[in-house]
């Protein structure tokens, strides 16, 4: 076989490196987290101001600048108003803009990781897990104890344990191994966990509607006690999913080549599943199990903003957030005054988006 | 001074002996070709060059044996031989990966990534592409990506394994032109795995024949590429001529249908079996896979 010449392509000699800086691809990441804190703050309004007591926009907004160090503003609210905005309403509201960040920002981390757009935050245990632990405390009576904060303890504790099993047996020969064995591991300890939740209710008929309760997910048994709790856990997990974004985006072409482009994958998977785990463990225990929200969002955000996860996580953190701020407004309007589980909203309106969501991308692709 | 010094190198997985007691030196600026039928341990080379698998002996990138891999990714870059293409990047995103070995944990990536990631697309006349889904492109586009995403990262020595496989005869040729003259230009040391034997006589400063997972031989285009050495280790018949610059054209042709070939195929290594079956199989010439 003689070789014929190539001529398909002139070459070409100009180095890129002689040349005057080339144009920039247009980068629509800032206009999209203003777009995105724009939302959050809008539904953190919102938010303030629907409840079975009218709050006046105006005096609202009012006692809220009236609050930031250095400013008097006159708002016109009386003390009652004033006590159910600060001490009822907006914490409520704080809490809800942070577990909507945590969930769906440690969706998309997952999804990331596991290059898996089906992965949700619940994947490795955590929720098995919380249940077990919020089962175990509501059956034994010890809920209320430590002004009720034993409950979220056992629901995080045993969030937290159930990761840690599902990494232990995922393990192969004490190092960690690929995406799948950990996502096998998951499965088994919920199955597991779920199979001991189930006999512990069927011998404790009588806390099924607590334990309900409790499993369908609420914001409502809050105060700034909780909202104390989550928000160092929201700032450590903001920043460092937000920084670790960009090696969410090398372990998408898989371990080899991560390795040849400087990433070790195994630590750098742990790393960020640690703290997406630890995200949601917090979010878990404070709320219980809200499902969907690391789910949609992150999809949402990838059909506008593709899917670099420097752009994705940011944006699901913070639409995540307005979405589930929004989501309690509705779970705590639609029947008023009594209250809807505002996992039934969530999932009565990620069910429906998840399913638009799979079909444009069929669409498209 | 060598770019590339192996010694020793020997891979072992599950058992089996994948390489044994390679040595190699690549001198810098210059292009290797490494040859050898499959099976014969290639994309194994590569991947102990690059630091993915365990293994014996020594490699020394640019004098350095630190196998960590934020130190080798700036020192190699890899062309893989099936790329994984994350679903939805676009063509830009995956060239600035390139970047990763100068990046630190940021918020996004710099200005002078984006420049040099666009520049380099540039190079290879793929700006176009910049904003296309990665998994759009054909087969000839996205495999200058991949190079694209290879030459950003501004490693001295570039890795390529099999970079023609899924290309028809002009692509490959366009692909293997663009090193030469990416070789020139930037002085870059480049280690391609080729199986093809018309190519590999076409370019590339020096050969290596891997069979069995030992280096059978090393030298010059026309030191390498001999009717006999073609027969010992690929086990088909084949005329070379050897023209001014050196280059090697290889022409194989069929044997003959009543078995005579076989019956006449030499065998390559101990063992022997490889070399046997290519032409048992009566392809006599294995073409590129599909
Ligand atoms: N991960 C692996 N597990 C088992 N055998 C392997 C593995 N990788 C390579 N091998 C074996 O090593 C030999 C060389 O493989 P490879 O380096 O891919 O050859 P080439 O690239 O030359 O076709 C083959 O026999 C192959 O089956
Ligand atoms: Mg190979």
């Amino acid at each position: 076989m003689s070789a014929p010449v190539a001529a398909a392509r002139p070459p070409v000699t100009v180095d890129d490196r002689d040349r005057v800086a080339p144009p920039r691809p247009r980068d629509l990441t800032l206009p999209l987290v203003a777009l995105g804190l724009g939302a959050a703050v809008a539904a953190a309004l919102v938010g303030l101001l629907v409840g079975p007591i009218r709050l006046p926009v105006g005096a609202v907004v009012g006692a809220l600048v009236d609050r930031l160090p250095g400013a008097e503003v006159a708002h016109g609210l009386d003390a009652a108003s004033t006590t159910i905005l600060f001490e009822i309403r907006w914490p409520r509201v704080i809490l809800g803009l942070a577990v909507g960040a945590l969930l769906s920002g440690s969706g998309a981390a997952y999804q990331g990781v596991f290059r898996n757009p089906l992965a949700d935050p619940y994947l490795l245990g955590v929720a098995a897990g919380a249940g077990l632990g919020a089962t175990l405390a509501i059956v034994t009576g010890t809920a209320s104890l430590a002004g009720g904060f034993a409950l979220p303890a056992a629901a995080f504790v045993g969030a937290v344990l159930a990761v840690l099993a599902t990494a232990g047996l995922s393990l192969r020969r004490g190092r960690p191994s690929g995406p799948a064995a950990l996502i096998l591991a998951g499965v088994a300890v919920a199955a597991l966990l779920a199979a001991v939740q189930t006999y512990l209710l069927q011998r404790h008929a009588d806390s099924l509607r607590a334990v309900y309760g409790w499993l369908l997910g609420r914001l409502s048994t809050v105060g700034w006690a909780e909202v104390r709790l989550v928000l160092p856990v929201l700032i450590v997990t903001a920043v460092v999913l937000v920084l670790a974004a960009g090696r969410i985006d090398v372990l998408a072409v898989g371990d080899e080549e991560a390795t040849t482009l400087g990433v070790r994958p195994g630590p750098t998977r742990a790393a960020i599943l640690a703290v997406a785990s630890l995200a949601t463990a917090t979010a878990v225990a404070v709320s219980g199990l809200i499902g969907f929200v690391g789910l949609i969002v992150p999809h949402g955000v990838r059909l506008i903003a593709g899917t670099g996860n420097r752009r994705v996580v940011p944006l699901s953190m913070l639409f995540g957030a307005a979405f589930l701020t929004l989501a309690d407004v509705a779970a705590r309007t639609v029947q008023a005054p009594a209250e809807l589980p505002i996992g039934v909203i969530t999932a009565f309106v990620g069910a429906p988006a998840f399913l638009l969501i799979l079909r444009s991308q069929q669409g498209r692709a | 001074m060598s770019a590339v010094v192996v010694r020793g190198l020997g891979v072992t997985i599950d058992g089996a002996v994948v390489l044994r007691d390679v040595d190699l030196d690549v001198a810098g600026g210059t292009w290797l070709g490494v040859l050898g039928p499959n099976g014969a341990g290639k994309t194994t080379l590569v991947r102990a060059l690059s630091g993915t698998v365990r293994h014996a002996g020594t490699v020394a990138i640019g004098g350095d044996v630190d196998r960590r891999p934020a130190a080798r990714a700036r020192r190699l870059a890899v062309v893989p031989q099936t790329p994984v293409i994350p679903p939805g990047i676009t063509a830009f995103e995956y060239v600035l990966l390139g970047r990763t070995p100068h990046q630190g944990l940021r918020l996004s990536a710099s200005l002078d990534d984006r420049r040099r990631s666009l520049g380099v697309l540039q190079r290879l006349e793929l700006e176009r592409f910049a904003s296309r889904d990665l998994g759009t492109l054909s087969g000839g586009e996205r495999q200058r990506v991949v190079l694209a995403r290879a030459l950003v990262s501004d490693a001295p020595v570039l890795v390529l394994d099999e970079p023609t496989a899924a290309l028809d005869l002009g692509h490959q040729f366009g692909i293997l032109e663009l090193l030469a003259e990416l070789q020139r230009e930037r002085g870059l040391t480049i280690v391609a795995t080729l199986h093809d034997l018309a190519m590999a006589g076409q370019f590339g400063d020096r050969l290596a024949v891997l069979s069995e997972g030992r280096l059978v031989a090393e030298g010059t285009p026309a030191e390498v590429l001999t009717p006999a050495t073609i027969g010992r280790w690929w086990g088909v018949d084949a005329t070379t001529t050897v023209d001014a610059d050196g280059r090697v054209d290889v022409t194989v042709r069929r044997r003959a249908a009543d078995g005579a070939g076989r019956a006449t195929t030499p065998t390559s290594g101990p063992e022997g079996r490889r070399s046997g079956s290519v032409v048992a199989r009566g392809e006599g010439f294995e073409p590129p896979a599909a």
